[in-house]
Formats: structure tokens, sequence, C-alpha cells
């Protein structure tokens, strides 16, 4: 019983936690604009939480650089599965137009396995909302799947 | 670009005068201009107008920090010692050459250098 | 009472950006603060040296994607002084047009990460409701949202039509009416200057010896601003910069509120005044020499320095940008804080880490 309640509101209701990972920013203003009165994503039930550990969702913009590799590492870890990952912007997805500067490691698959990929620099609050969307029939795939819970329950 | 010439020795004496004379500092520019020197761009600024001290120095000496004179230069000092390798000395703040770089990778190479210098032969304590 | 590190970031709610701050606390007081840097840092200024100076119009404008416009422009102007081209005067008012634009939704963003810094979330969706006109605006005539790639090496490369600068003008009625039925939340209301008034403050001689830059150096008192040096078509508007003296947070958002209306009213003399003609000139030949280019960022200051040689790849591109300056301030100003005022205090720099540190 618990555990359809808490299957049914995490496709209903995701909590969502973003993790600016190098980004140049305009990936990162696209995101936060989803969240705001044109876009309004919380009224599908989209909440952006600061804290990992209670969100379903890993939103990740921009390259990853040699130093934030282990603070996107450490919150992947924190999070509790099952969780899915969406990198968005051609940042996230290979580095984009920095791919060959030094600092630089790639895009976010290089450190995390992800989900969802929403390409476009910077990519459009449309683009990411559906992103979201394909992120979520993942995540119901991955219950129907029957991957373990306990975690979720536990939070 | 109209510059003037500036050396090691005079410097903090030239940074109090021009604070005494109410210029702001702007930042510092770090050139590589061969295998073995660099040069420093001293950038000033007094109601609107910009002027420019240089400074040509060998790669591997240590150069007297702004940083004591003008705070805000800590900053861009110890950006240079991390893509350039130039160590400064009384930094008000030290990063040691970690602002960006990780010290999990080893950081042996000067990023901005064309012609690599190693940072552990510069620099031999490097804390 | 014994000293207590706190460590603030990177990942924090409410700082959008990764910027790490050691705290030294003293019975919640802040005594000590110490960033770090390096989660955004990538190398943008080694690229010179793999794009052509054509290419890296492109990197530029992502160094930042806030004042994406602003940027491009600045490193345009450094290479057609190089190349010693002129750009046309229409294509002048354009790069105005664009960038006083980019000025507006700059602040509006600010105004609302501000507002939701302390807890007044319902300022901050206004806020960005009210810039999501910009946007559209942005689209309509340059096609991005956000990055508009409006600039090359020799002037703009978008026109403007006059159906279109009608629309905009419409636009920008609302964009006005709807931000000034916000000025007396952001200038009287109790929450905003309980949490403000008397936070960081910055005496005019401290903000001109540590270098602050833009809104943070003007709102204590000191009248500087790089459009006084009248780049592009700065030189046939009218304006003058906003000051206020009183150097806290408060005095901060006063400046960038007031500055939002300001570029409204530039917007407009641009449009209002745009001359016919060719907005860009075709540059032939490969820049050679040094130059130093300065222009007013939404943020404040920021310069360009250029060195090229004569071939298609640029010796030295260095970037100061107007964060980097308002850094030292900001550790400044930190001691003697609470540390709930904090996040209020970073924001009231408007922080672009990814500017710092490129
Ligand atoms: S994809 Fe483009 S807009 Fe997004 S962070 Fe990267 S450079 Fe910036």
């Amino acid at each position: 019983m618990l555990k359809k309640i808490v299957e049914h509101s995490q496709i209903k209701s995701p909590w969502l936690v973003h993790y600016d990972c190098g980004s140049c920013n305009g990936c990162d203003i696209e995101t936060l604009a989803c969240l705001t009165p044109l876009y309004d994503v919380e009224r599908f039930g989209v909440l952006n939480i600061g804290n990992p550990k209670h969100a379903d969702v890993l939103i990740v913009t921009g390259t990853v650089n040699k130093r934030n590799k282990k603070v996107l590492k450490q919150i992947y870890d924190q999070m509790p599965s099952p969780k899915i990952v969406i990198a968005i912007g051609a940042c996230g997805l290979s580095g984009g137009i920095f791919r060959e500067a030094y600092n630089v490691v790639g895009g976010v698959d290089k450190v995390i396995p992800v989900d969802v990929y929403v390409p476009g620099c910077p990519a459009k609050p449309e683009a990411i909302i559906d992103g979201v969307v394909e992120g979520l029939a993942k995540l119901s795939e991955i219950q129907k799947a029957g991957k373990p819970k306990k975690e979720a329950i536990a939070s | 670009m109209q510059s003037l010439e500036i050396t090691k020795e005079t410097l903090r004496q030239e940074g109090e005068r021009l604070k005494a004379e109410g210029f702001r500092f702007v930042t510092i520019t770090c050139l590589e201009l061969d295998e073995t020197s660099l040069e420093l761009i001293y950038h000033f600024d007094k109601d609107l107008e910009i002027i420019h001290y240089r400074m040509q120095i060998p790669k591997d000496a240590p150069m007297p920090s702004l940083s004591p004179v003008f705070f805000a230069a800590f900053l861009v000092e110890n950006e240079i010692y991390d893509q350039f390798g130039i160590k400064f000395d009384d930094l008000v703040l030290d990063f040691g050459g970690t602002l960006y770089l990780d010290d999990d990778d080893d950081i042996t190479a000067t990023p901005f250098c064309k012609f690599g210098v190693k940072r552990a032969d510069t620099v031999p304590d490097a804390e | 009472m014994s000293k207590t590190i706190v460590p603030f970031g990177p990942q924090h709610p409410v700082l959008p950006e990764p910027i790490h701050l050691s705290l030294t606390v003293e019975d919640e007081v802040v005594k000590e603060a110490v960033p770090a840097f390096g989660y955004v840092h990538r190398g943008l200024e080694k690229l010179a040296e793999k794009r052509d100076f054509h290419q890296m119009i492109q990197v530029v404008e992502r160094v930042c994607g806030i004042c994406s416009m602003i940027h491009a422009m600045c490193y345009c102007q450094g290479l057609e002084h190089l190349m010693k081209v002129e750009v046309p005067r229409r294509g002048q008012f354009l790069r105005v047009i664009w960038s006083e634009l980019h000025r507006i939704h700059s602040h509006l963003l600010w105004l609302g990460l501000y507002a939701d810094a302390f807890g007044f979330e319902s300022v901050f969706m206004q806020f960005w409701k009210i810039r999501e006109r910009i946007m559209d605006i942005n689209e309509a005539t340059a096609g991005n949202r956000v990055i508009v790639s409006v600039n090359q090496v020799g002037g703009v490369r978008r026109d403007l039509s006059p159906s279109k600068c009608d629309w905009i003008l419409d636009e920008l009625n609302h964009v006005e009416k709807e931000v000034k039925a916000l000025e007396s939340t952001m200038s009287n209301n109790y929450t905003v200057k309980k949490r403000t008034v008397g936070k960081g403050i910055l005496t005019r001689e401290m903000a001109y010896e540590l270098g602050a830059a833009g809104p943070t150096l003007r709102a204590s008192g000191i009248a500087q601003d790089m459009r006084q040096l009248q780049y592009e078509a700065f030189d046939e508007l009218d304006f003058e910069p906003v000051v206020e003296t009183d150097g806290d947070a408060f005095a901060r958002g006063l400046v960038r509120f007031k500055e939002t209306i300001q570029s409204i009213d530039l917007v407009r003399q641009a449009i209002a005044r745009l001359p016919q003609g060719d907005t860009f000139v075709k540059v032939k030949g490969k820049p050679e020499g040094e130059v130093v280019q300065r222009v007013e960022q939404p943020r404040g200051e920021c310069l360009y320095y250029i060195k090229a040689n004569g071939t298609k790849f640029l010796d030295r591109l260095r970037i100061r940008t107007p964060t980097f300056a308002n850094i030292p301030p900001l550790a400044a100003m930190l001691p003697g804080m609470e540390l709930a005022d904090v996040p209020v205090l970073i924001l009231s720099i408007d922080p672009c880490i990814s500017c710092t540190e490129r």
C-alpha cells in the first residue's frame, strides 16, 4: 500500500534538484524560468528543492570540470533510488562549445549515468519541460521493472 | 596602447603613489613572451582614464605581490599563479595554486604556457 | 565562544551557481569569509588558440549567458579598433538597443533572485514574469531567448524593421508599467527594509579602494559608469549614472531598480533616433596589435585585453569581468554580519560565477 502511494506520487509530483555544473548560466536561467509564472511547472506538481536527499530527479546544466565532478558525483550518490538524471544543454551533453578547453572533462555522462538528454544552447524552457516528462516515463518504467525501492520509502 | 615601464623593485612604491593619487586597481594581465619570459601588464584607472604599466619577468623567479597595497590584487595574482606558475610573495590570501585547478589531479603543468614549465621546479614548496 | 567554520556552498538552495565560502563564525556572527572557486572554471581564454577570431565571438558570448551580448560587443569593439573599421551608425544604435535590453533582463532576473533570497517569493515570481516580455523581444528580434548572438566584427548581423520597433516600444510600455507597480515594494516594504537596510555596508572609500564595479560601486556614492566613455551610440543618448549613497544592500537594490527604468528609457531614445543605413561593414585582413576595451555590463565594468599577431588566431585574450572585481568587496563586507544574512549579501553584489572563473 505504502509502496503504491510512493510510486504514484513520485510520478505525479516529482521533486527536482538542480545542480549547475560549470554552465554559462544560459541553461541555468532557462531552467529557473520553467518555475516562473509563464511556464510554471508547479502546476504539474513538479517541485524544485535544494536538498538532494529529497529529490527524485537531478537536473544538471553545463559541462563537468575537474573540480565539480566530485560534487556532482556526491549529489548523485546522496539521492535515493530510483532516480533519474536529465542533462541539459549542449554542454551537458558533450561539453558543447567548451569541449576543447583544458579544464573540461566533457558531458555529464562521463561521471554519472544520464537518462534524458535535452539539446539546445541554451535549451528552451519548453524543451526542458518535455525532457522532464520524458524522464518521468522512464522513472515509471524503472518502477515497473521493480528495482529496489527501499531507500525511496525510507526517505 | 601606451604604457609605462615598471620594475620589480619599484612596483610597491609606484603602487603606493598611485593609490595616494586616487587611482583604482583594475587588473593584471599576464602574457607569455617566449620560453623563458613573461610579461605582466598592470592596469589602473582614475576618472575613466586607464593607464598601463608593463614589466618583463623571467618565468622562474617569484614576484612581489601588490596585494598588501591594493587588497583587490590578491584574486588576480592567485589566478596568474594557477595559469602561469609565477609565485607571488606576501599574498594576503594565498590559495597555493589551487584557485581553479584541483590538487587531486597533480598539477604539473601551467595551462596557459605554451612552453610549459613544470610547476614543481619553479615552486619548490607550493603550499 | 569558540570559533566554528561553516562551509557555504557549492550546491546551495539560494544560489543558482556554485560558489563556496568558508565562513568563520562566532555566535552566529561572521568573523572571516574566505571564498573558494573553481567549480565553473573552464579555461575559455585559452580557447583563443584553437578558434579563429571570428569563431571566438561565439565563445565569449558564453562566458556568461546573462550578459552574453555585451561580452561579444566588447570583444568586437576591440577587434574593430585593431582592424580600424568603423561600425555604421545604425549598427551602433542597434547594439545599444540589444545591450540595454540585456541590462533590463539581467536586472529583473537579479531583482527576482534577490527577493527570493530573503524569502519574498511572490516578488520573485512577479519580476520573472515581467522578464519574459524581454525574452520574447529577444526571441522575436534575434532568434534566441538568452544568447542573442547578433554581433559580428564590423557590426550587427540582424536588423529591426519599423514594425518590430513599434512592437518593442509597446512591450516596453507594459514592462515599465509592471516594474513601476513594484516600486513601492522595493523601496518601502517593511520586510525588504528589515532584511537589507544597513546590511553589508561598503563605504565610499572602501568601495573605491577595493575596486568594486558597477552597481556595487555606484550604490556607495561613486558615479562611475563605463557608458560615460560614450562607446557605440551613447554619445547621442542622454543618461546620467544612477547613484545612491548608503552603500548597503538596500541601496544596491535601488540602484539596479532605477537602472532598469533608465534602460527602458535608453532603448526608447535609441529607437527614436535610429538612423537609416547599413548595419555592418565587411572586414578584410587579420587583426594586429594590442588593445584594451572596456564596457559597462549589468554587473559593472568589464575589461577585454586582446593581443593579436596578424594571424587568424589571437595571441592572448584576457577578460576581467565585473564579478571578479566585486569579490574582494564581498569578502570585506561579510565580517560582522549574521550568518542568516550571508545569502542576501552574496546576492547583493549580483555574483556571476561563470564570469568570474571563465
Ligand atoms: S549549452 Fe550553451 S547556454 Fe547552455 S550552459 Fe552550455 S554554453 Fe551555456
